[in-house]
This record gives structure tokens, sequence and C-alpha cells, in this order.
């Protein structure tokens, strides 16, 4: 205990491990907020899920808060939905005559953007028997200009895109309406007119019960704390939910190949002859046969689940170059006389490997682990970045290899590559700072230089 | 780091005087042993990536499903056999089958063409690509991975000689002016050497390709390649100049520490001492009582770098597009083609375990602690 304690007072010493221990915290707490705010199987769900959970987010847009840094307001995405009123100014039914009801619901929402939305759509549920509603709709700017839409024929679910709109677009001059519709025509350059706008959508319904309802959304060209990939989805989710997973991955990859590894050198020492030559066999073979290649294998014959990556990598790197190191430092150990000691009153074999051999090693095993932890943390974004990504589960690596597959540097996405490379960066210099200190304290003959 | 911290200690042996013979015979029976030892070690990490090249006969599945897939079809489509009953079109498909599988040799049980396999393989016959071919048509695997070799060793050897080269000579600065700001600075950047070279590289190819444009985004050389030679090398130079950077940011630094502790280490040392006591220069300190008892660790590193060109890297190579070893293995290994990859793994197999024989000899030249055939403390 006072051991443990003169080892922490040491690497308070060193600023570097302060400012490491702080990011690992903080990527513990980010972690742990994660899995109690989104449940693991509500993650998988949510970040497979496809147009009817993120219907309503704009495609590829950058993260809200890049509003701060640039002088033109990029707009958010506005959801106006009759169904739960938002944005739903007024829906009356009227009668027109015996067959014929006259359903009018008018959204009003404010504009007061710099830039044009992105896109403009319609989402429409009508319920009937046989003949669905008759719907039209309009568009009134705030200088009171009314520009007719487009009319359609509404199904059971009906989409109106306005940028499909080949009648509207002759009308509106081959402008794309999502501009045309929200610029100010007294400008020659394409400027936003501020201010409120009014979408009616007014429909006649031809049957005694017959409904509709409408959902009108102007995405934007940013969204939420994180932005948005190629599928509408939120990043936030593979951003927070990659945490646990990147940290949980690179501990039990390091735990389980150092933890073994020593295990087997100290046995290796210990009980010499056949065994130790075995062992040392075994990792002469291991070293010839190519990691990198054999886990790509592994992913495209056997199974992508990221923990039967996380066993091959232990199984391979067990008998890796760690081996000599831990046995060059148990070689010495050996000869100690508390050893000596042991086996002279009979200490059985596994109790000296284990309750005298092990322990003396740890100043070597600690530091060793935590370095190894970025490792494994980047082992596990390499793979992603070759396709050999979990297919199920939200990760950084995976971030990065859909915004690089999509072609994200090229087209200046460039949030989308930083998000999760600065959460990944922020990762490995945690570790590797406080391993480093570890390493300086823990290796007396390091603490000197 | 910790090849830097934990110098493994070497046999020492005591001077005994021996017959020349007696020497000239224990040492070619060592050579025999060392010899005798890394081949089977080779055969076995041959012959278990044999086995997990092929999952255990898995992919010979998946390849008898492609071949009837693909007869199956190419008689559908055949005119002249349209008017065959389907008793008579399924019997010639049997038949096209059995001689396309006997042609791929697939009508062998797997244990017996693993071993066939892996006679060739250690007479480096590497035999025929299943699906890839090399730009000019070949479907040798020997033919095939000579294509690619030239791109990898030219990126692999300019950055990583580069690097090895660099950390060297600025360890060695630095061990002279330890304790300097530069020292500092170099200590609190270390752990940056966690990342790989391929994150690196994605940062480059933000900066440089994407925002400023300075730079191409990946590929060995423009397109179409310029005509003239000189063209062609200045293409292929600004090519380079990001794979380049990105691999030696990602060593510099840890290289640098590690070496440079090293140096330090080695410099504590008592004999170190007396020789500055002696008045002997400071060159002659760091060349003969310095330098010398690191060379071993040393040229390892440097064995190993050599090691690592012909291996390639296969994620930095991906990223920036780069048509070497690296990127064979991955797209080999996405269209199942075993055979290229055992070749790759052969010859990377070969090449660690004659590293691994000369270094040995390598060391007893350099280090006179080591004497050949002294205990087996090192393996």
């Amino acid at each position: 205990m006072n051991a443990l304690k003169r080892n922490l007072r040491e690497m308070a010493k060193f600023p570097s491990a302060i400012a490491g221990g702080f990011i690992i915290l903080l990527l513990v707490l980010l972690a742990i907020y994660a899995i109690v705010t989104i449940p693991y199987n509500e993650a998988i769900r949510l970040w497979r899920g496809g147009e009817e959970i993120w219907g309503d987010n704009p495609r590829i847009v950058p993260p809200a808060w890049t509003n701060l840094f640039s002088r033109e307001k990029q707009p958010s995405t506005i959801v106006c939905d009759s169904r739960d009123e938002s944005g739903l100014t007024a829906k009356t039914v009227t009668e027109i005559s015996e067959e014929m009801w006259d359903v009018v619901m008018t959204f009003d929402f404010d504009y007061d953007f710099d830039a044009f939305p992105q896109d403009l759509i319609v989402f429409m549920n009508a319920t009937f028997a046989e003949k669905g509603p008759f719907v039209s709709l309009s568009w009134i700017t705030p200088d009171g200009r009314e520009i007719r839409l487009g009319e359609v024929t509404a199904k059971p679910s009906e989409t109106y895109r306005f940028a499909q709109d080949d009648r509207l677009l002759r009308r509106l001059d081959g402008v794309e309406p999502q501009i045309a519709l929200f610029a100010d025509p007294d400008k020659e350059t394409p400027t936003v007119l501020k201010g409120t706008y009014r979408l009616q959508v007014a429909a006649v319904t031809f049957e005694e019960g017959s409904d509709i309802d409408a959902k009108f959304v102007a995405y934007g060209t940013v969204h939420g704390l994180a932005g948005t990939d190629h599928r509408r989805r939120d990043l936030t989710i593979a951003l927070l939910w990659g945490t646990p997973i990147a940290l949980s991955f690179g501990l039990l990859a390091a735990l389980g190949t150092s933890i073994i590894t020593m295990s087997i050198a100290a046995i290796g020492v210990w009980f010499g002859g056949v065994v130790d030559e075995l062992i040392q066999r075994i990792t002469q073979v291991n070293i010839l046969l190519p990691t990198l290649p054999i886990l790509i294998m592994v992913g495209t014959f056997q199974s992508r689940s990221i923990w039967v990556i996380l066993g091959w990598i232990v199984l391979l790197s067990i008998f890796g170059g760690g081996i000599i190191g831990f046995r060059a430092v148990f070689m010495q150990i050996k000869e100690a006389s508390y050893i000596e000691a042991a086996r002279s009153y009979g200490a059985s074999s596994w109790r000296i490997i284990f309750l005298y051999l092990v322990p003396r090693i740890i100043p070597v095993l600690i530091p060793n682990l935590v370095t190894g932890i970025p490792t494994y943390v980047f082992l596990e974004a390499s793979l992603a970045l070759l396709g050999l990504g979990d297919p199920v589960l939200p990760t950084w690596g995976k971030l990065i290899d859909d915004a690089r597959a999509n072609g994200a540097l090229y087209n200046g996405q460039y949030y989308w590559v930083l998000e999760p490379a600065v959460l990944l960066m922020l990762a490995g210099l945690g570790f590797a700072m406080v391993g480093f200190a570890l390493d300086r304290v823990f290796n007396p003959r390091l603490r000197e230089v | 780091m910790t090849e830097a911290s934990l110098p493994v200690p070497a046999s020492v042996e005591a001077p005994t005087k021996k017959s020349t013979q007696n020497q000239t015979l224990k040492l070619a029976r060592y050579i025999g042993i060392r010899l005798i030892t890394l081949l089977i070690a080779v055969t076995i990490g041959v012959y278990l990536t044999i086995l997990i090249a092929n999952m255990g006969g898995y992919v010979d599945e998946i390849l008898k499903g492609q071949i009837r897939e693909r007869i199956s079809v190419q008689i559908g489509l055949d005119p002249t056999r349209q008017n065959l009953t389907m008793a008579e079109r399924n019997k010639l498909i049997d038949e096209l089958v059995t001689i396309e599988e006997h042609r791929l040799g697939l009508d062998q049980p797997f244990l017996m063409r693993s071993f066939r396999f892996l006679g060739h393989a250690m007479v480096l016959n590497l035999g025929r690509a299943q699906h890839m071919a090399s730009d000019s048509g070949s479907k040798l695997v020997r033919n095939i991975i000579l294509e690619r070799l030239p791109p990898t060793l030219l990126l692999m050897s300019s950055s990583s000689l580069l690097l090895f080269f660099i950390t060297l000579f600025f360890a060695l600065y630095l061990s002279r002016n330890y304790g300097n700001l530069l020292d500092k600075l170099v200590i609190a950047l270390s752990p940056t050497s966690a990342a790989p070279a391929w994150f690196y590289g994605i940062f480059l190819l933000l900066l440089f390709a994407s925002v400023l444009g300075w730079l191409p985004f990946g590929g060995m050389v423009a397109a179409p390649p310029p005509d003239a030679p000189i063209a062609y090398a200045l293409s292929v130079l600004r090519h380079l100049i990001l794979p380049v950077v990105a691999w030696i940011i990602s060593g510099f630094f840890a290289g640098v520490y590690g070496y440079r502790t090293f140096f330090l280490i080695f410099s504590m040392e008592d004999y170190v001492e007396l020789a500055r006591a002696k008045g002997l220069t400071s060159k002659d300190i760091e060349r003969r009582y310095v330098l010398r008892p690191t060379l071993p660790n040393i040229i390892t590193n440097f064995a190993l770098t050599l090691i690592g060109l012909w291996n390639g890297a296969t994620i930095l190579e991906t990223v920036f597009n780069w048509p070497g070893i690296g990127r064979l293995v991955y797209q080999a290994i996405g269209l199942y083609d075993s055979p290229v990859i055992i070749g790759t793994t052969v010859i990377n197999a070969y090449l660690l375990a004659i590293t691994v024989f000369l270094l040995d000899f390598i060391y007893a030249l350099v280090d006179p602690r080591v004497r050949v055939g002294g205990g087996g403390s090192r393996s």
C-alpha cells in the first residue's frame, strides 16, 4: 500500500502523467455516460437504422457549433409536423359538399439564417378507403408573394420532394427550389430573405372520415453536436459509443496479452528444459507469422465481430516479442535468495511462480500494459479502415473508414474525419503519456536520465 | 521503449584456449543447428499460414461454388446449347465442373493439397494466382509479387531508412546535450508515436492535399504518367512526400527518445567515467565506449527495419493508394486468392529467418561478449 502511495506521488511529478490521467478520466466518464444514456442494443439499433429513424436529418453536414466560427449563419433543420403540432399554425376541416371536405394545414416558421437549406420535403400520411385526397401545396414568402408548388394525389404514405418536381423547377426559371423559394427577388446574387415563411398544405378528401397529416422538413446544412454522415445518421452516437468500445478493446487486449505472456515466460523460466525450449520455438514460429494479414483473413473468412478479432489478437501476441523481455527479467529473479528459501521449505512450483516470481515483475508489467493500450486502440481503427470493422457496432475507426470511402477528404467534409481522429488521438496520447511516466517511475535506471 | 530500457544481458564467457580445429568444428555444428531450427520454424510458420489462408479448407467450398456458378451461367448463355434437356445440361455442368476442379486441384482432399502447397512454397515455387493478375497480364504469383515489389521498396526504403538515420543522429545529438529544451520537447512529444503512420497520413492528406492542394491525394504517379523520365521521376517524388512524412512523424519521437535514453544509460557506465577521468576527448569516448556497446541493438533495429521494407505497410499503402505489396495482400485476401497470400508470407518468412541468422554472426563480430557457440541465452 505504501509502495503504491509512493509511486503515485512519484507519478504526480510528471505533468504529462497528470494530463494523461485527466484525459483517461474524461474518456472513462464519456464511456460511462454513453453506456448509461444509450443502452447497447439501442445503440446498435440506432446505428443500423435507415430512413425511418434518421429521415429528418440532413445528409453529410457539419456540426451546428461550426456556426460560431463562420460569418454566414448556416441553417439547422426545421421540422413542422401536423401530428405533434410543431410549427402548425392551424388545421381546419370544412365541408364543401356531401362527399368533399377541405383540409387546410398552415405551417409557419422563422428563417433567419444566411444560407439556403439543403433540401425541402413534405411527407404526407393519408387515411382513406378507396380514393386518396388531392393535395395542393403553396408557399408564401415573408414579403407576401405566393408561389404555387405542386399537386399530388396522396397515397397512404406520400412524399413530395421539391427538388424533383420538374414543373416547379420550370416555374422557378430553372433555379433549384431550396434556393429560389428563400431568395430575395431584388438581389442579383441569391441572398436569403429572412422572415416568417408559410407553407400551406390544402387537401380535398373524398370520403367520410378520410384525413391527412403532413410533415414539412427543411433540411439544414448543420446538425447537432457532431454532424451527420451519408446515411443521415447522427455522428454523436458513434462518437459516444466508440469510447467504451475503444477503451474496453484496448484494455482487454493489452491486459490479456501481457498477463498471459508474462505467465508463459515465468513458467518457461521456472521449469526450464523442454518446456522452456518449446516456448522459445513457438515464439520463433509465431514471430514469422504475419499478424495483420492473419487478422484480415479472420475478418474476411470467419467473423468480423470485434470480440472474435480481439481473441485472435491476444492469441497471436502472447508468443510475441514480449516474451523475450520478460524472460530476461525472470532469469535474474529466479536466482534470488528468497526463491531459494521458498524452494527449501517445500513450496510447490506453481506457488513459487505465481506468488513469488510474478509479483516481482509487476514494475515491468504495468508500464508495458499501459503503453500497450493505445497500440490496440489504433489496431482496431486500422482494421476498420481496411473494411474489417465490426458490422454492427459503431466505432471511431468505422467513422474514419466511412468518411474515407465517401470521399470526405476530397469534398472538404473535414469534421467527419477530424472528430473520430481527435478522439482516437486523445485516447492514444492519454494512455501513452501515463505509460511513459510509469515506465520512468518503475524503472530506476530511467529515472536518472 | 522496453527494448531500450531492458537491455538483454548477453552471455559472458570466460576466454578459453582451445585448438583452432575444435573451434571450427564447434562453429560448423552451431551453424548447422541454427539453420535447421530456423528452417523448421519457417516450415511450421508457412504451413500455419497455408492452413489459415485456406481457413482449413473453407476457401475451397467458396471456390467450388464460384466455379459451379460461372459454368452454369456460361452454359445458360451459350446459344448452341439452348436445346439441351435439363438432365443433359446438368450432366454437362457436372462434367465441366469436375474438369475445372481437377485443373485447380480441388478434387483432392485439402490435407494432401496443403502438404503439396507446403512443398512448393518451401522451394519458392509459388504457383499461379487464382484470380489476380499482374498489370502485364501474368498469373504467376512470382510475377505479381515482383511487379509490386519496386513500389513497396521505394516507399519503405525511403521512409524507413530516412527515419532510421534521422532518429539515430538526432538521438546522438540529444544525448550529448541532454536536459536542454529540445531534449525536453522530444520527451514530451514521444507519446505521439502511439498513433500509426496511416493516422498521420490522413491528417497530412487533409492539410496538404485537401485544404492547401499542394500535393496529390494518393497513387504513385500522376495519371496519365508523364513520358519524359525526369518528369516521371518528379511526379513519383511528389506522390512520395506525404506517405514518407507520415511514416517519419509516427516513428520519430519515440525512436529518438528510445535511442537517446539508451545512449545515456550506456554513457553512465563506470568505464565511461574512467575514460573521462583519463582525459580522452569526448569524441573518442562516444565512439569507443558508448557507440560500440550499443551497436548490437542498433544493428538489430536496422535489420528489423530492413525486414519491414519487404513487408510493406498495408494500411499506409491502402490510405495512399500505393500499388505495393501491402495492398497486394489486402486485395488478395478480398479475392480469396490464397496462393498470393501464401507467396508473400513465404518470402517474408524466409527473409526474416535469413536476417535472424545473419544477425547472430554480426553480433559476434561487433560484440566480443557474445561468442558463437556459447550457451543459448539468445533465441
